[in-house]
């Protein structure tokens, strides 16, 4: 039997609807680590075809958020659904259909280009992989690259063959932990181009973590500010911009890390921003 | 099919199905092509995989030689120690090919892209097992052929009970490989001693080099629960008797299953625990 199958054929036979679950639904979710709360009972959803932030400052709680989302830690409490199925129990009805890029994650450095995303079109279930990888490879501008072993590449030459990787089984959630970590300005808004385009291509949902605040602006649809394992604000980069009563993103995140924000949430939040105002 | 054709027929991905029997073999074969591509791009890798086994081979060889000069039972079993260092090493090298080829993805920081991936844990401990057949049919085969050309023992000599040591040896070498993959899961590289010296913790007790009525009586118990052991004695009673008895085969298979078995659930527990207490995230930095 050819097992050659649509892309939404087989998810019904893996027991997803892929009509009905959103692509991230978390509900009261919970890490404890210790005595340390890393993230502290955060509920939220993504819809189809959108792009959000996941701000916060160092130890606010994003990794440990996004490597629930994986399925590569498990709560303490709460719920993590992705495509409606729980990341705890049943990561393998969905593991196909999402990806996951970051900086602090490598591909085997002896390995070439090539036969790194061979191995991985393999592992995704690709069945045109070269044609695939042709394609990724001059749509990304690593067709040069791909005889080179991967250890020999510069960081910017990585992030992009990473971001090959991610793009092998054109995922329908795009998971990625500080995407344009350590390049260049060039180098960095290239990437945003391409995460775009995916997005907007493929209609595919994305999640990102970042510290870069014109990179949220210019990409996120919609900014989730974590703070202490608390989600503090949810919301478009324009109106959290207006609720604090600032000029940029960058501003707002600063308030939130230098506590104002916390300030701010002790009082009714229509008066919040003109509190911070008078900051 | 030219560049421009390849890529427009790659615009689109086309995906196989994720579940069933098929789907788990590409997805082990896939993490094989890995290693056979890791293999390939550094001929120290692959001169390593025989270097060691050629020096214990030749070591062992010589004192096999020496000893049957001057001792008559020991002349009477010719090919007894370098047969017994032949069969170690393939418990030994077994083993360390299963947790090396596991520690190799956590050094390389490439665990994390394995663990998010459709490969389900089975199927990575599948791909391992094989490629550590792999691994040890690439040491071993040429090291067997020099110990023929050395000093005249064949392996093969062992007959079909050979094939019957080899699966013995290697499944108690899985069951290994699985606890040291666990552990160094579970705390990460600074456990890596641990997956170089578990087979060592065997050595002495499954009687490698002398019967189990040298060890004392209360220790003969443990060693029989090992099934290396009924390897090395069944090896030694061919050698020196010419006799084969399948009932300790049976026995050592037994006890196998029994080690598999624990060893695959304590790598799932040590896995479960990692993924509870956050190491996942941190492996390789």
């Amino acid at each position: 039997m050819d097992d050659r199958v649509a892309r939404y054929g087989y998810q019904a036979r893996a027991g997803v609807n892929a009509a009905g679950p959103l692509p991230i639904a978390v509900r009261d979710l919970t890490k404890i680590y210790g005595a340390v709360t890393a993230v502290d009972r955060i509920s939220f959803t993504l819809q189809p075809a959108t792009t959000v932030a996941l701000l916060g400052g160092n130890g606010a709680g994003k990794t440990t958020t996004i490597a629930m989302l994986l399925g590569l830690v498990v709560p303490t409490s709460g719920e993590v659904r992705v495509f409606g199925a729980d990341m705890s129990r049943n990561r393998g009805a969905v593991a196909h259909r999402l990806n996951f890029q970051s900086p602090y994650v490598d591909l085997p450095m002896r390995l070439t280009v090539r036969q790194n995303l061979t191995v991985y079109a393999e592992l995704y279930g690709v069945a045109n992989v070269a044609e695939r990888i042709a394609y990724i490879a001059e749509d990304l501008q690593i067709a040069a690259l791909l005889d080179r072993p991967t250890g020999k590449l510069s960081a910017g030459q990585k992030t992009r063959v990473g971001l090959a990787k991610a793009l092998l089984n054109a995922p329908e959630l795009l998971l990625l932990d500080e995407p344009t970590a350590s390049l260049d300005p060039d180098t960095a808004d290239w990437i945003r181009h391409k995460l775009k385009q995916h997005a907007e291509r493929r209609g595919a949902t994305l999640l990102f973590a970042s510290h870069n605040m014109a990179e949220v602006e210019r990409l996120a649809h919609r900014v989730i500010l974590l703070h202490q394992g608390r989600i503090i604000e949810d919301g478009t980069p324009q109106s959290l911009i207006a609720t604090y009563g600032r000029d940029t993103l960058e501003e707002v995140f600063l308030d939130v890390v230098r506590g104002r924000a916390q300030q701010a949430q002790g009082s009714a939040e229509p008066s919040a921003a003109a509190e911070l105002k008078a900051s | 099919m030219n560049l421009s054709q390849a890529c427009a027929a790659g615009a689109e991905p086309i995906l196989l199905a994720p579940t069933g029997i098929g789907a788990s073999f590409r997805r082990m074969a896939a993490l094989v092509k890995r290693y056979v591509y890791l293999l390939r791009s550094s001929g120290v890798r692959i001169i390593e995989l025989i270097y060691w086994p050629f020096l214990q081979m030749l070591t062992w060889g010589f004192l096999q030689k020496y000893l049957a000069d001057t001792t008559s039972t020991l002349a009477q079993g010719a090919g007894v120690l370098i047969g017994a260092v032949l069969l170690w090493d393939i418990l030994f090298r077994s083993k360390i090919g299963f947790s090396t080829t596991f520690i190799e993805e956590m050094w390389s920081r490439n665990l994390g892209n394995l663990l998010i991936s459709p490969l389900r844990p089975l199927e990575l401990i599948a791909a391992l097992s094989a490629w550590s057949i792999i691994r040890l049919a690439v040491g071993m085969i040429p090291v067997a052929f020099a110990a023929y050309l050395f000093f005249g023992f064949n392996l093969l000599g062992l007959g079909l009970p050979l094939v019957a040591f080899f699966a013995v040896l290697v499944l108690t070498s899985w069951s290994l490989g699985l606890i040291a993959a666990g552990v160094i899961l579970r705390y990460g590289l600074g456990a890596e001693e641990l997956a170089w010296s578990l087979a060592f913790l065997l050595l002495p007790l499954c009687c490698v080099y002398y019967p189990v009525s040298v060890l004392p009586d209360w220790l003969q118990p443990v060693a029989l629960a090992l099934p290396p052991t009924h390897v090395f004695e069944g090896m030694r009673s061919i050698l020196l008797h010419n006799i084969f008895d399948v009932r300790d085969l049976w026995w050592a298979m037994g006890l196998n299953a029994i080690y598999l078995v624990a060893g695959y659930a304590t790598f799932r527990w040590f896995l479960a625990s990692a993924r509870v207490n956050g190491t996942l995230v941190q492996l390789g930095e």
